[in-house]
């Protein structure tokens, strides 16, 4: 028997429309969704081999209750019933003597993210957080702190855009097929693309300029640019002034700092920069700077994400065809979004969260995502509170959080770890029990509300049985919950009851989703008047570049900048970023994507290198002051001889995980836990190490 | 030659390698056999430019194939009506003859089934009116399959559209 299914990847984060077809129970084909514009077919490699991952024989394939040393590998299968007693009785215990706020619970945000945070209203625990602050925590601070909204409610029109300004967004590497297409569609009517990177990229290639910059100054760059277009008054003027709040401050503060001021801090040209400023100013409104994906390099981060929304202000780009938009959501149709599972009521909690966000000790990250870096520090020090379990949801702590060591010092601390995952991830080997969450093929999840210049909705639905003896997430959540008497929480049995509960008074129901996989509020994309129509979220409904979410928490708008000082004599800059064939820490095992790409190398520059005597494919150790390993150099032209670059997500220590086992090194190892406290994300570029052949 | 044409547009392509997953997907092929492949050569910098070319190596399914020629079971044929260069595996001995014959080192040993596979232009899908996997896939839609009279003339329109435009001229170089 065949069918087709319409549903949603799941290989990375970004959710693609798929079309899945399916013979006699076995997925035999998946594409994008042809009837969605953007995906046409497409998909990127990591989608392609979803079918590698369903019939990966290296997956979780039943639950399993740890019987060695934590780590050691030792385990045992176990039924359901008898997972879920166990953990069920754990926590329990656990919160009977330490309170429901001993619980914490970590993941990568997803659709079912509603039901874990239900999991820790529903037992007292502030403490969910996302892989959200670890990648991009001060990009969504930097946003709130000028526009009132996060980077995830606005998005960029790539489309029409006229010039695109990359800082490190390797957009053809670190893949989002719409994204990528729309791109592509504007680069062949002629827009251009700049893109600044410490090493050459594949999206450098496809750059009409290119700025090997040096790592770790973009900020300065994007001063001096604020500075030209100021001195030479390159832009929007009326939208400024009808908008902006600050431009006097900004005026003032950025004066210093010219074109010849960030060359020698950049290494960049001083007149291009001029340049590029002039350039982009006769383009405007339809420009962008793009605020990157991943955006956690360093203490000041959050700075450097307001210059480049600074610079997208001051060209009118916000919410300009070609720019930025903010995200429609249904109500600008007249309809209503899909329920979610924390709309219920929830006994109050008294205590702050782990990470004291929302604290005066840490005001300004989101609290809807937490800062998960904190996590570590926090369970050894036990402050504010002790914490004594830990719910890894589809998130590896080893493997995302800066400082291994450390991670796995204060995981040692507590009473329960539990991982809920696909795959043999370092953390489910780290776990004490693991619940086998089955693959997005295999499942139906919760609905996906769209937002964007058409608000939407979409579903993952399931499109064969799960092939081994694993489970939907929030049902696994909803079973646990049951255990410890919040089952009245969860008022579903299976997927589609949640489903069509969430559903319930939107005017659509699950049938709508079979013929498309997606159902629309209006047929008409939503721009808001740029001259008085845009609904800013800050206190003054401005751009606020003079920030009351800064300076009422007591943080400068403008502080000084801080030169960027270069790795001591005989150290690099340990810089790490994504290349198209893998998500993360979590694709490394996939049979089709590991033959493609199985460990990751240490690209250093070529003359640096020839110093040290290493060649091309040497073996090499490189160490901070964290830890060590042996990874293969790659001596190259295309980095920065301040900087040392490697692919993040490697060295895998689980080994029923055969494929990516101690396969090149995991770059957590080698980093400083540092965060930016303004904003919230972790520094990842701040690390300084040293390579020696071996 | 056969009757179709596989164009792909350098320009879009990003070296992401879907193309070839989809290929090894569809045919259900284990880790080693590479029926397309895309091969990257650079980055390289250009008058100060970092530039790179991603080069697609499927079969070329030539007009007198070596392979053919050289098989010596008949399993290697040529297919009369469009020219698709195929494998029959009921026949195919996986001696591997058409392997060291072939120029572009095209088919591919799978050593799960003892026998040679190969790019067959995924001939069942085009045959149901499909374009071949790795086409369908593309993540850049920077494949093209098709007859070869009715293949996009991208480089015509690019080339025409920069010299209208001295914008478009920069991003063509």
């Amino acid at each position: 028997m065949e069918k087709e299914v319409y549903s949603l990847c799941f290989m990375c984060s970004v959710r693609c429309p798929i079309r899945v077809l399916v013979k006699d129970g076995q997925v035999k084909w998946i594409e994008g969704n042809p009837q969605v514009a953007g995906m046409e077919g497409s998909l990127c490699p990591r989608g392609s081999a979803g079918i590698s991952l369903l019939y990966d024989d290296q997956r979780v394939k039943s639950p399993m209750i740890r019987v060695g040393e934590r780590g050691s590998g030792h385990w045992r299968k176990a039924s359901w019933d008898e997972a879920l007693d166990y953990v069920g009785d754990k926590l329990k215990d656990i919160i009977e003597k330490h309170g429901g706020h001993s619980v914490v619970l970590g993941e990568r945000t997803q659709l079912a993210t509603h039901v874990s945070k239900t999991f820790l209203k529903a037992i007292k625990s502030p403490n969910h957080f996302t892989h959200d602050a670890l990648c991009k925590g001060s990009v969504n601070t930097a946003c709130r702190s000028l526009f009132g909204y996060t980077d995830a409610q606005m998005s960029m029109d790539y489309k029409n855009t006229k010039h695109i300004v990359m800082y490190g967004r390797n957009l053809f590497e670190a893949l989002e097929v719409k994204p990528v297409n729309n791109l592509m569609v504007a680069l062949e009517k002629g827009a251009k693309l700049t893109y600044i990177d410490p090493r050459v990229t594949i999206t450098a290639t496809k750059a009409n300029r290119y700025w090997m910059i040096r790592p770790g100054t973009d900020l300065a760059l994007n001063y001096a640019l604020i500075h030209v277009i100021l001195k030479e008054r390159l832009y929007d003027a009326a939208y400024v002034d009808r908008w902006v709040q600050g431009m006097p401050e900004l005026q003032d503060f950025i004066h210093p700092y010219t074109p010849e001021w960030a060359e020698k801090e950049t290494g960049i040209a001083a007149n291009g920069i001029v340049d590029l400023a002039r350039e982009l100013s006769q383009d405007k409104p339809s420009v962008i700077f793009h605020f990157g994906y991943r955006g956690a390099n360093h203490p000041n981060e959050i700075y450097m994400r307001r210059s480049v929304m600074i610079l997208n202000s001051l060209m009118g780009s916000m919410e300009a065809p070609g720019g930025y938009f903010f995200k429609k959501g249904p109500g600008e149709e007249g309809g209503k979004p899909a329920r979610k599972l924390t709309e219920q009521e929830f006994p109050k909690i008294e205590v702050p969260r782990f990470d004291k966000v929302g604290t005066p000790d840490f005001p300004l990250p989101d609290p809807n995502h937490g800062v998960g870096q904190m996590l570590p520090r926090a369970i050894l020090d036990e402050d504010p509170y002790p914490i004594k379990a830990l719910i890894a949801y589809r998130f590896d702590p080893l493997m995302s959080i800066p400082d291994t060591s450390l991670t796995k010092k204060a995981l040692d601390k507590l009473d329960l770890v539990v991982a809920i995952d696909i795959n043999y991830s370092d953390i489910a080997w780290y776990s004490d029990v693991i619940l086998p969450e089955s693959t997005y093929l295999e499942r139906t999840d919760s609905i996906q509300q769209a937002n964007g210049l058409k608000p939407q909705m979409f579903l993952r639905k399931q499109a064969v049985e799960p092939r081994y003896d694993t489970r939907d997430g929030a049902v696994i959540l909803k079973q646990i919950g049951e255990r410890l008497g919040i089952g009245n929480y969860f008022p579903f049995e299976n997927m589609d009851e949640l489903v069509a509960w969430q559903l319930e008074g939107t005017g659509f129901t699950m049938e709508d989703f079979a013929e498309k996989g997606f159902v629309a509020y209006g047929k008409k994309q939503i721009f808001w008047d740029r001259k008085t129509g845009i609904k800013f979220k800050t206190p003054s409904g401005k751009i606020e570049f003079k920030s009351s979410l800064l300076e009422d928490a007591g943080f400068e708008s403008f502080p000084a900048y801080e030169p960027m000082p270069s790795p001591p004599d005989g150290q690099f800059r340990l810089v790490v970023g994504r290349n198209a064939l893998h998500t993360h820490c979590s694709t490394q095992n996939n049979p089709y994507l590991n033959e493609l790409c199985s460990e990751n190398e240490l690209w250093i520059n070529e003359k640096k290198a020839e110093k040290l005597g290493i060649g091309n494919g040497d073996m090499v150790e490189v160490k901070s002051n964290k830890g060590s390993g042996k990874i293969v150099a790659k001596v190259t032209e295309l980095i920065h001889p301040e900087s040392v670059f490697m692919f993040h997500g490697f060295g895998h220590e689980a080994e029923k995980a055969a494929r990516s086992y101690k396969k090149g090194i995991n770059d957590a190892l080698l980093m400083d836990n540092i965060s930016d406290m303004i904003g919230g994300s972790p520094a990842m570029h701040e690390t300084f190490v040293t390579v020696k052949p071996v | 030659m056969s009757k179709y044409f596989m164009l792909q547009d350098q320009q879009k392509c990003i070296g992401c390698h879907s193309c070839e997953i989809a290929c090894k997907t569809n045919k259900g092929l284990p880790a080693g056999t590479r029926p397309c492949q895309v091969i990257q050569v650079g980055p390289k910098f250009f008058n100060g430019r970092p530039r790179a070319s991603f080069i697609f190596m499927p079969c070329f399914h030539c007009e007198n194939p070596w392979c053919v020629s050289a098989c010596p079971t008949g399993a290697m044929q040529r297919r009369e009506k469009d020219g698709i260069v195929f494998v029959d595996h009921n026949l195919c001995v996986g001696c591997k003859t058409c392997i060291s014959a072939c120029p572009w080192g095209a088919p591919q040993w799978n050593p799960e089934i003892g026998k040679v596979v190969k790019c067959d232009y995924c001939m069942d899908r085009i045959d149901a009116g499909l374009r071949p996997a790795c086409v369908t896939v593309c993540t850049t839609h920077c494949l093209s399959f098709g007859e070869t009279e009715t293949m996009p003339v991208v480089k015509r329109d690019r080339y025409a559209r920069a010299m209208a435009s001295t914008k478009g001229a920069a991003h063509l170089e």
